[in-house]
């Protein structure tokens, strides 16, 4: 007969009970502001480093937040809300080391790059002074032989894959091939270029178009999966439509394949090109260092960027008897670095925007 | 006028123009072409490394064959691989988490453009930074690791004064290797099968547990591939252990002292400069080792993605 009797009042405050307690929503900022302002404490009067102090109060807000919310609600919302924490303070400590680095880059590469330093080689510099000309110059050459070389076998391959090959075994080879590509470590491919001109030339060989051989061996896999991508993206219909118009194959390819596809396709090399301009083992084995500009791609050493801020790092010549700071080389490094990493963003800028404006109109029914 | 039937339309044969057979042809030849690239790496690493193998003793100084040459160089590569790995690995999972679960979606995209920013940032600009700026902070965070922890092999110390150190060097390649690590097990994590998590709420368990029960075994072995392939792009990695290592050979734990172990590809760099024919071969003779070695890892890789890639299928 009980369970037909009316709700007895005390009943709701049974159900009331139901319901665990919960942090207010303002807690984490609460605990967020709290853990800034001790770790902030802490770095005043200790002297620690800025990146130390953001450090500890990450600590702190991960160790604080779960705890009273240990006290207030439970084990299990305590769990959950240590895993939010340490997820978010995973992200914040990746942002770290990226925030710094560009900083650093800004900073020190600004207060070097002047006229001068964008029109003078290093060609009898001592000390301070000099510039990155010569590096420029290496690195458009040397990058731009490495599209023209990769580029057509990159994409031929893309088109066999897509257009010729289904279902083959040489597909089947190639996609596999592909993938062991995209594994090879950059200084091999620069080892396998020096190898080879090494066996046609004798062993003191050194020039620009080997460079150009090793980054076309990073680069072709990076154009075969985006082109091959972009090349499925395309609607069979338009295939078709072309084909019952008589139109052969290869020019139902050139004609109607590639352009709807083109944007993404030179979104990839773009992309695939900002891959390989920053690469310096290749070319530091391959095509050598050099202090004076040189144009000809098949005779004698090529400088380029990256191997311009590897040699000036690693011999930066002597700070002047009676100057302090850090020798002449420091500065041209970091100039050097910002030049390159400016070149790297603007690619990827110009992909992604080629990107979005000539993203492939994909089947509607789809 | 018998009307009389028209005639029987031929079974139509694909008409072959010499445009698609110089086309289809073109196309073939660039498969082939990669295919006789990569047979060619190792063909002329083999060639020109071989003579290598067995040259004189001076170049091997100061080790006696190749191999007790190359001996601390793999275990260098290795150590210095693993160190990035074990620092890359929890801070990969919890930033592909962070993308996939956590973020707002709103910030989602942008944080996952921040990230690949990192790895568009050239390897050579991650070295000037490391040995110029994190080798000179980390410092007293290596003083205290050896006053607290030197009791382990790995902090045993005396700590370096210049700051460049393999733990250095680990950390470095730690953040290079971040980003590939997230951005695959980001869409491991985030093909979850939708109903799985919403039943995994449904059933009262919080965000956390429902990503324990249901995020994390369905995408173990995609996690597993992609930290392999962070591992074979820690291997290969040059630049940033050439320029914050100050390398000599020998074989030690000790991550934060003066004395540490080069790299494969790190001595190569660092010796490419002096080196006599015999030397080169000897360089190349490595390389063909360290070739081996990624391809292994990443073969391996592959393989685990195969078969994940099956399972769901299933």
């Amino acid at each position: 007969m009980s369970t037909t009797t009316p709700l007895e009042p005390d009943t709701f405050a049974i159900s009331a009970n139901l319901a665990q307690p919960r942090l207010p929503r303002w807690a984490v900022v609460l605990v967020g502001v709290i853990s800034l302002g001790l770790a902030g404490l802490v770095t005043l009067l200790t002297g620690w480093s800025l990146v130390g102090g953001l450090v500890l109060a990450i600590l702190l807000m991960v160790a604080g937040l779960p705890t009273w919310s240990l006290l207030v609600e439970g084990r299990r919302a305590a769990a959950d809300r240590f895993a939010t924490a340490l997820v978010w303070a995973a992200f914040a400590v990746v942002l770290v080391p990226l925030v710094w680095l560009i900083w650093m880059v800004v900073d020190h590469g600004l207060s070097a790059i002047d006229r001068e330093f964008l029109t003078y080689d290093m060609r009898n510099v001592v000390g301070s002074g000099g510039g990155i000309y010569h590096a420029l110059w290496g690195t458009i050459l040397v990058t731009l032989a490495a599209t023209v070389i990769s580029v057509p076998i990159g994409l031929f391959t893309a088109i066999y894959l897509v257009e010729y090959g289904r279902g083959k075994r040489l597909a089947r080879a190639t996609t596999f091939l592909v993938d062991v590509m995209t594994g090879i470590p950059s200084i091999v491919a620069g080892l396998f270029a020096l190898s080879l001109f090494v066996l046609i030339f004798g062993p003191a060989i050194r020039i620009g178009f080997g460079g150009a051989v090793a980054l076309s061996l990073l680069m072709i896999p990076t154009v075969v999966r985006s082109a091959e991508e972009m090349l499925r993206l395309v609607p069979n219909d338009l295939r078709e439509a072309s084909y019952a118009l008589g139109i052969p194959k290869w020019r139902t390819i050139v004609k109607v394949v590639l352009p709807t596809a083109l944007g993404g396709i030179i979104t990839g090399v773009v992309l695939a090109i900002s891959r390989v301009i920053g690469e310096t083992a290749p070319l530091l084995v391959v095509a050598g260092a050099t202090d004076s500009v040189n144009f000809n791609l098949f005779d004698g050493r090529m400088m380029t960027l990256p191997v311009y801020i590897f040699s000036q790092y690693s011999s930066p010549g002597v700070v002047p008897v009676g100057m302090e700071g850090d020798p002449p080389g420091y500065a041209r490094a970091w100039g050097a670095a910002l030049v390159l990493i400016v070149i790297v963003m603007v690619l990827n800028l110009v992909a992604r925007i080629i990107g979005t404006y000539f993203a492939p109109k994909t089947d509607r029914r789809r | 006028m018998s009307v009389t039937a028209p005639p029987q339309p031929r079974p139509a044969k694909a008409v072959v123009r010499p445009g698609d057979r110089i086309f289809a042809g073109a196309a073939r030849v660039a498969a082939l072409t990669i295919m006789l690239a990569l047979a060619g790496v190792f063909v002329f690493l083999a060639i020109e490394g071989l003579p290598g193998l067995s040259a004189p003793a001076h170049i091997y100084a100061p080790a006696e064959d190749f191999w007790s040459y190359v001996g601390p160089l793999v275990f260098g590569t290795i150590l210095a691989a693993v160190v990035a790995l074990i620092i890359a690995v929890p801070f990969s999972i919890g930033v592909a988490l962070f993308i996939s679960h956590y973020a707002p979606p709103r910030i989602a995209a942008p944080v996952a453009y921040v990230i690949d920013l990192l790895a568009a940032v050239p390897s050579v600009v991650y070295g000037l930074w490391g040995g110029l700026a994190l080798a000179s902070a980390i410092r007293p965070v290596m003083d205290w690791l050896y006053e607290n922890l030197g009791f382990l092999p790995f902090f045993a110390g005396p700590p370096s004064v210049t700051g460049r150190t393999m733990l250095t060097a680990g950390i470095v390649l730690a953040i290079m290797i971040v980003p590939i690590t997230t951005a695959i097990s980001r869409e491991v994590f985030a093909q979850t099968p939708r109903l799985h998590e919403e039943a995994a709420m449904a059933l009262g368990a919080t965000r956390w547990e429902m990503i324990r029960l249901a995020v994390f075994p369905y995408a173990r072995s995609g996690v597993i591939s992609a930290v392999m392939l962070g591992l074979g792009r820690a291997l290969g990695e040059t630049m940033a252990v050439a320029m914050v290592l100050s390398a000599s050979p020998v074989v030690t734990l000790n991550l934060i002292s003066d004395t540490n172990p080069a790299t494969i590809a790190s001595n190569i760099a660092s010796n490419y400069k002096e080196a006599t024919p015999d030397k080169q071969a000897l360089l190349i003779a490595t390389g063909l080792v360290l070739f081996a070695v990624t391809f292994a890892v990443n073969f391996a890789a592959r393989w685990v993605i195969g078969r994940s890639e099956r399972n769901v299928a299933r």
